[in-house]
């Protein structure tokens, strides 16, 4: 076979296994944090630190009965969470993870290869990502549909207007970055902002980058626009019927979609895996994302939740005019 | 060899869906089976190398079947059997022979292949997005221009048709308020 096509093979196992444990780390992580911010401990029985707290989740998730209500559409069903966690790690394909490096030659049969940043290089990188977060949240929706059930109806609803709010803002928030690179590949805004800390198009596009933040936000459904599943208004939304390994598979898509757009955020606006100074491009970008990722529950722990009529008269009213201002300035300032 | 795998996977499951969206009674699957169809033929365009078109099918058609889904919910109790009303025999027959022959004529057409050419053949050097950007502001710039202003005006009117009341909000105003206004 290829030797491309066994790279590949390799690093998808590689990101699957890698994403897949880190969105349960990302649970303890999350736990801890808003703990602390609460004046609470958060886990702290199982475990130094309630370490293994991640695995006794696990345990428990994979061994609990798996229910399927019984006027549910079975089908549909038992797809959505397969969905939801599916287009997550597909999103992640096209996003560069990790600077272009060499395996050293001293390594016996893999020494001398080019391991490229990206799984698949595709050259609309930045689109693709973007439709296939968009086409995640039928997850959600078919969830909601299929369990015979009110609050999952009224949380797929709530999808549904999620979903037309926020679409508009994301593509018009990338837009600008985009006009200002000249390209849609993710690689090309990567060595666009390869001068260090002035050459990042956050200096350039912060108004873009609070656009993106926001509506990054309302894609992977974290608070303040959690509409989906918010607890105290339709008990958990769209995931009201489901438990075990299912219910699992929708939370491991929603924290990798978080990675996805921390990476994002990181790529486009943040200069990517570039040099930092004395820091190594990898350990940067992963430094970013870390920092992004913190932001997320940081607003989590400082936020309250907003209405769904809130959120499109932001999204449409606030955001959208505020993004189209910002596109026609910056088409003036290139073509200036 | 992956090219062909996947191109006559891609047209099984397409063909298979859409299948199962004309002949489906449950309103779920009809709709989820377009879905999916929508988004797998973006793997045509992947396969050609029309990276650009691929994605575009794909953020569109996720956004529009997404209203589709909505109406559905307002409209249907998702999990049932829909019945559906057959109204006219003399219609189903003109459209299952008119669909029959358009297959007909789409299948026989590559036996004169002198016939099928690209128009505007791409730029070797473009890449995907540059190439459609290319055909789009030179060759195709009036049609271009009108189908934005088209849509431009679509847009004032669904603006003007459903902005009548847009400065209330239904949750700010009192409930006895908005019953009375139900009884009238």
């Amino acid at each position: 076979m290829d030797a491309l096509v066994i790279g590949t093979i390799i690093k998808v196992v590689l990101v699957l296994l890698i994403v897949s444990a880190l969105a349960g780390f990302g649970t303890y992580i999350e736990r801890k944090v808003l703990a602390f911010m609460q004046r609470r401990l958060g886990p702290t029985h199982v475990g130094p630190f309630g370490l293994l707290q991640i695995a006794a989740d696990g345990i428990k998730l994979f061994t609990k009965e798996d229910i399927i209500p019984q006027h549910a559409n079975k089908f549909i069903f038992s797809l959505a969470p397969v969905i939801t966690a599916a287009t997550a790690f597909i999103a992640l394909s096209a996003v560069p993870l990790f600077p272009t490096f060499v395996i050293p030659e001293s390594l016996p049969l893999i020494g001398g290869a080019i391991v490229p940043s990206v799984i698949a290089d595709v050259n609309i990188g930045i689109l693709f990502v973007l439709g296939m977060m968009a086409a995640g949240l039928y997850g959600p929706l078919l969830a909601g549909m299929a369990q015979a059930n009110k609050w999952g109806i009224l949380g797929s609803a709530r999808t549904a207007v999620q979903f037309l709010s926020y679409e508009v803002v994301t593509g018009l928030s990338v837009l600008a970055p985009i006009m200002l690179v000249g390209s849609l590949s993710l690689i090309d805004f990567n060595s666009a902002q390869a001068g260090g800390i002035g050459s990042w198009i956050i200096w350039q596009q912060p108004v873009a980058f609070v656009l993106f933040l926001i509506a990054g936000f309302a894609e992977t459904n974290r608070t303040p626009f959690d509409l989906l599943e918010h607890e105290a208004e339709i008990i958990s939304g769209y995931v009201t019927e489901y438990s075990g390994l299912r219910w699992g598979m929708f939370f491991i898509g929603e924290y990798s979609n978080m990675f996805t757009v921390s990476i994002l955020a990181a790529v486009i606006f943040c200069g990517g895996y570039g040099d930092l100074g004395f820091i190594p491009g990898s350990l940067a970008l992963l430094l970013k994302v870390v920092f992004f990722f913190f932001l997320m529950l940081w607003v989590r722990a400082s936020w309250p939740h907003i209405r769904p009529d809130q959120l499109m008269w932001l999204c449409w009213k606030v955001l959208m005019p505020l993004a189209v201002v910002n596109i026609v300035i910056t088409g003036i300032v290139v073509m200036i | 060899m992956f090219e062909q795998i996947a191109f006559y996977l891609f047209s099984f499951l397409t063909i298979g869906l859409f299948l199962v969206t004309v002949f489906s009674n449950n309103i779920l699957y009809a709709m989820t089976s377009l879905a999916a169809g929508m988004v797998l033929i973006a793997g045509f365009f992947f396969l050609n190398g029309a990276d650009f078109l691929g994605v575009v099918q794909i953020i569109v058609y996720v956004g529009a079947v997404m209203a589709l889904y909505a109406f559905g919910m307002m409209f249907f109790n998702v999990t049932k059997v829909v019945k559906e009303k057959n109204t006219s025999n003399l219609l189903v027959l003109f459209l299952g022979v008119s669909i029959a022959l358009l297959m007909v004529i789409m299948f026989l057409s590559p036996i004169v292949p002198e016939a099928i050419f690209a128009s505007v053949p791409p730029e070797p050097n473009a890449t995907n997005p540059e190439a459609v950007g290319m055909v789009l502001f030179s060759k195709y710039l009036v049609p271009f221009e009108v189908s934005a202003v088209m849509l431009l005006i679509a847009m004032i009117g669904g603006i003007i048709l459903a902005g009548k009341k847009m400065d209330q909000s239904l949750t700010k105003i009192e409930d006895e308020i908005i019953s009375e206004k139900d009884v009238k």
